[in-house]
């Protein structure tokens, strides 16, 4: 089965490396500017179709605007929120379960009772919530999700944390004079790490779907920047005339979900032991 | 019972937390809500006004109480833009929501635990395989994306299933539990049961399965937990029938962690009813919590926001419950 689960990394990887390439890259490899509107070649169907046109390969929306274009300008923000959020809600989860692990008592107290604050709590209607008052932007995004994400690191980090402290290297760091956020940092933070790993993979999966939804309900970035949800909800109007408008977008969204959970499934089958066994 | 006493008394506080913050989080959005509703013309003296009588120029702390001391009355304030009752306005839309959830529920349960279970007992064939790639497709898809291909096809290309709302035009079902497809049964109205099940099947068919790709594989892997376990050898050397393993001693034990984790998933059951309505204009609460947010209806909003979170406390404490009713063991 390991061959199986090495396929499911690189399929899962390639999907994510197509992403990145995509964002990076997006002005080389758009064939138009994705804002530019052309009225008289409104709603063309994909190429292929029986009105497609050679010079726009997934057709056009209802402004004209080359879908090809917008879906690869729209990795970006998926990218961008994704890796941006992932990272964040990894540092914030990761510091605050690692201490509360690491420490226990008081500071485990604190951190345990803001952990069940926020489970008490779908994540996306935290997220609803905070873009609703604080309004749109790709920053205010990426705070939305963060807060709505980094319970899960906290949690296992903070797991994790506990059973390492017991064990004899770091007592034998401890004999050695190493003091506490130094064992902390240098040994035992960096051993949740294969966890670590496996649930920002997953977290990534769940952010880019959470950002089309809130882009897709009108809470995401401002409508002017082209993303896969907003792209989906304006296609909404036109499903019967033009359905090429939210099926090409959401294709986008599930190949690129579908790499990420393939990954993480990879991931952690070669992390897990107990599953490794099986 | 005291178990039962300590998690409501718990929950006391946490609920007290997220009100705050999202009482916190309304006073730090940008904008004026009483410009917002009054409109830019409204004079410096019409806008005092209108703050003083809804008490916003009180400090945060002393608007807070009050919200809060209403609140406990049953008193959440009047929609701003709706102007009505909150209340009422909740008390109109939540059967719709708790019927879409039922349904989603049912159709996730009817998916995942058979392709769950069958998956695990003919573990690491090719039906299993097929099984886990099927749920992992289901886990990666958009549910809103499904609404809207649903839409296309069963909607407007095989015209078979209506695109939107809860029941058809000129259709009236007597309300007694304003569950539409409970009423209709109960008055025996087949007309209107038939037009509210046409309407419910597509909505409840996109929030049932995404909730379905994630059952599908925890019910899988905790039958195959169950399985590895002594008793289930010691049944089968006692020459029970593989049935009778299967059923009385796998799938029972295997459904306390099947509970732990559909209760768990009702949480992302109410996010998806948010989306989901919002794509088949289903009239429950999440479609209002869209259109209170569209309107920067802030009142309502928090109030919804709110009522989510006491409605997510509620149905753990009812899957704790539940446990007790499946494993004799736990006592609450």
């Amino acid at each position: 089965m390991l061959g199986v689960r090495y396929f499911k990394i690189w399929v899962g990887g390639a999907i994510l490396l197509l992403l990145f390439i995509c964002g990076v890259a997006a002005p080389l490899l758009a064939p138009r500017d994705p804002q530019a509107q052309t009225l008289e070649d409104r709603l063309r169907p994909p190429r292929w179709s029986e009105n497609g046109s050679p010079a726009y390969f997934l057709g056009t929306d209802n402004l004209g605007r080359d879908i090809l274009s917008r879906l690869i300008y729209g990795s970006r923000i998926s990218l961008l929120v994704g890796a941006a959020t992932v990272v964040l809600a990894g540092l914030v989860g990761c510091t605050l379960g690692g201490v509360a692990g690491y420490f226990g008592e008081t500071t485990d107290e604190i951190v345990s009772k803001m952990t069940e604050i926020f489970l008490a709590f779908p994540f996306l209607l935290i997220a609803i919530a905070i873009m609703a008052f604080l309004g749109q932007g790709v920053f205010n995004l990426i705070v939305a999700l963060m807060l709505s994400r980094w319970v899960q690191y906290c949690r296992v980090v903070r797991g994790e944390v506990l059973s390492i402290k017991e064990r004899d290297f770091v007592t034998a760091a401890h004999a050695l004079g190493g003091k506490n956020f130094y064992i902390l940092l240098r040994h035992v933070l960096p051993n949740t790490l294969a966890s670590v790993t496996v649930i920002a993979t997953f977290a990534m999966a769940v952010v880019i779907i959470s950002e089309a939804s809130l882009s897709f309900l009108g809470l995401g970035v401002p409508p002017h920047i082209p993303t896969w949800g907003s792209m989906l909800s304006e296609g909404r109007s036109y499903i019967n005339r033009a359905p090429w408008l939210t099926i090409f977008p959401g294709m986008a969204i599930f190949i690129t979900v579908f790499g990420i959970n393939l990954l993480g499934d990879g991931l952690r089958d070669v992390f897990d032991p107990k599953l490794r066994r099986q | 019972m005291s178990t039962l006493r300590r998690r409501i008394l718990g929950a006391i506080p946490v609920i007290l937390g997220i009100s705050f913050l999202i009482f916190l989080l309304m006073h730090i959005a940008p904008g004026d809500p009483v410009v917002l509703l009054l409109g830019e013309d409204a004079t410096p003296e019409e806008i005092a006004r209108t703050r003083h009588d809804w008490g916003l120029d009180q400090p945060l702390i002393v608007q807070y109480w009050d919200f809060l001391s209403r609140a406990v009355q049953g008193d959440f304030g009047k929609s701003l833009k709706f102007n009505e009752p909150v209340i009422n306005l909740v008390k109109e839309r939540l059967p719709a929501t708790i019927e879409l959830g039922i349904a989603s529920l049912v159709v996730a349960i009817l998916i995942s635990v058979p392709l769950g279970v069958y998956s695990a007992i003919k573990h690491n064939s090719l039906l299993d395989h097929a099984g886990m790639s099927v749920a992992l497709i289901g886990v990666s898809l958009p549910n809103f994306w499904l609404g809207i291909m649903l839409i296309y096809f069963l909607g407007g290309q095989l015209n078979l299933l209506p695109v939107a709302g809860r029941i058809e035009y000129g259709i009236n079902i007597q309300p007694i539990t304003h569950l539409y497809l409970v009423d209709s049964l109960l008055t025996g109205n087949f007309a209107g049961f038939w037009s509210a099940f046409k309407h419910l099947l597509m909505p409840a068919i996109t929030l049932g399965t995404s909730l379905a790709a994630i059952v599908t594989r925890i019910a899988r892997s905790s039958v195959l937990e169950v399985m590895r376990q002594d008793f289930i050898m010691t049944a089968r050397a006692k020459g029970l029938s593989e049935k009778t393993v299967i059923w009385r001693h796998i799938l029972r034990n295997a459904m306390i962690t099947l509970v732990t984790i559909l209760g768990l998933q009702l949480g992302a059951l109410l996010s998806g009813s948010v989306i989901t309505e919002t794509v088949f204009s289903f009239p429950g609460i999440g479609d209002l919590l869209i259109q209170s947010i569209s309107v920067r209806d802030y009142k309502l909003t928090q109030v919804l926001i709110l009522f989510f979170a006491v409605m997510y406390f509620a149905v753990n404490l009812l899957v704790d419950l539940l446990y007790t009713v499946i494993d004799p063991r736990i006592r609450m």
